[in-house]
């Protein structure tokens, strides 16, 4: 059993440790992410980079982790390669952000080739093209899915609107993205930032 | 020629990237009517085929601008292609990451988390309408959708599993 005064020394290595955070192999955070762009499946590469990076590798705590998810999501651009651009970035500095995103998207773009050329000897058969068919309808479930556990964000009734207003623009009347998206962010942006100050003078 | 074609690429993503708030579902929308639509590379149907390749690799699926760049000016293509599709967003998220870590304490910083949430859900329901509706869905196919969405959401059932059988469902029907 450890005593009082060991138990404090063990604190204390652990902070030490925490603050001074061990440099990560340029190779090593790529091998990571490589490995993750060619084993995760559309919508859980997040949780993938969970267990490596935080369960396996303690390179980011938990709630860090979490903020970093948050802002891929919200920022432009696809969730996975933001998460890795944010972590790599945090580990390495901007070397190390383009070093993770390499790692995601270059294997992974390797991989999806292989799949278009299968798909060009074979898309004209019918059962391929069947198959084709239920799997996009799954993939658009995935979507759906997707759309559900983000709108849990969303509860109160102005943004609500705004986010009815851009799928009526963009899915039903098919007006073009960028005008619609360039109007209503500002306007979003500026609701929120004005409900903020209203609610904390 | 290919010039002009790969031109017409990065004309096409570039925007994309910037405007793709919320992740790749969020422009599907927007790629397929750009694609499919305005520049004809190909028809609907294409578009759903490489739609479903891009949900059934791995990594980002927004992979299917490779797929796009490949069928419109081949290898090179699918480079330009998927440089445009990911260097804007990746600058403006680095940019967008050291800029966070500067600002811990701003009610800008809240306000663009709440801001944007709505913009995100909004494109992504407006993504689930476009492929429906480029892919002439059946019936079948919008059973289809409708249950996977609903396992995913109510299972553990992952999402392998269950393309795994919609794949062999439907290519049972093909051969019936």
């Amino acid at each position: 059993m450890l005593n009082h005064s060991q138990l404090n020394r063990l604190d204390f290595m652990a902070s030490e440790t925490r603050s001074a955070k061990p440099v990560v192999p340029l190779l090593s955070l790529m091998g990571v992410f490589f490995r993750v762009g060619i084993t995760s499946f559309g919508g859980s590469t997040a949780a993938w980079l969970y267990r490596e990076i935080v369960e396996r590798r303690g390179w980011l705590d938990e709630p860090h982790f979490i903020t970093a998810l948050t802002l891929a999501q919200v920022l432009p651009g696809a969730n996975p390669v933001n998460l890795s651009i944010y972590v790599g970035s945090q580990l390495r500095g901007g070397i190390g952000g383009a070093a993770a995103a390499f790692g995601m998207v270059g294997p992974a773009f390797c991989l999806i080739l292989v799949l278009g050329y299968l798909y060009r000897q074979f898309g004209d058969n019918p059962v391929v093209h069947m198959m084709l068919g239920g799997l996009a309808a799954v993939g658009v479930g995935m979507t759906l899915y997707i759309g559900v556990k983000l709108s849990r964000q969303v509860r109160k009734p102005v943004p609500i609107l705004i986010a009815l207003a851009i799928f009526l623009m963009v899915g039903v009347l098919h007006w073009p993205m960028v005008p619609v998206v360039l109007v209503l962010t500002p306007l979003s942006v500026g609701l929120a930032f004005w409900g903020t100050k209203r609610a904390a003078p | 020629m290919t010039d002009s074609k790969l031109l017409g690429l990065i004309l096409v993503f570039a925007p994309l990237s910037i405007m793709s708030f919320g992740g790749g579902q969020a422009i599907i929308a927007d790629m397929q009517h750009q694609t499919v639509d305005v520049q004809h590379w190909m028809g609907g149907s294409q578009f759903v085929d490489l739609f479903a390749l891009s949900r059934a690799a791995p990594g980002p699926s927004t992979l299917i601008a490779a797929l796009i760049g490949w069928q419109v000016a081949g290898f090179l293509g699918a480079v330009v292609a998927t440089l445009a599709i990911y260097v804007p967003s990746s600058l403006a998220v680095y940019g967008a990451v050291r800029w966070w870590h500067a600002s811990k304490d701003s009610p800008w910083r809240a306000a663009l988390e709440r801001g944007l949430a709505p913009i995100a859900v909004g494109l992504v329901f407006a993504g689930v309408v476009a492929v429906l509706q480029a892919a002439n869905a059946s019936v079948f196919q919008l059973l289809t959708t409708a249950v996977a969405a609903g396992l995913l959401l109510g299972t553990r059932i992952g999402i392998y599993t269950i393309m795994a059988v919609a794949a062999v469902l439907y290519a049972a029907l093909a051969v019936i």
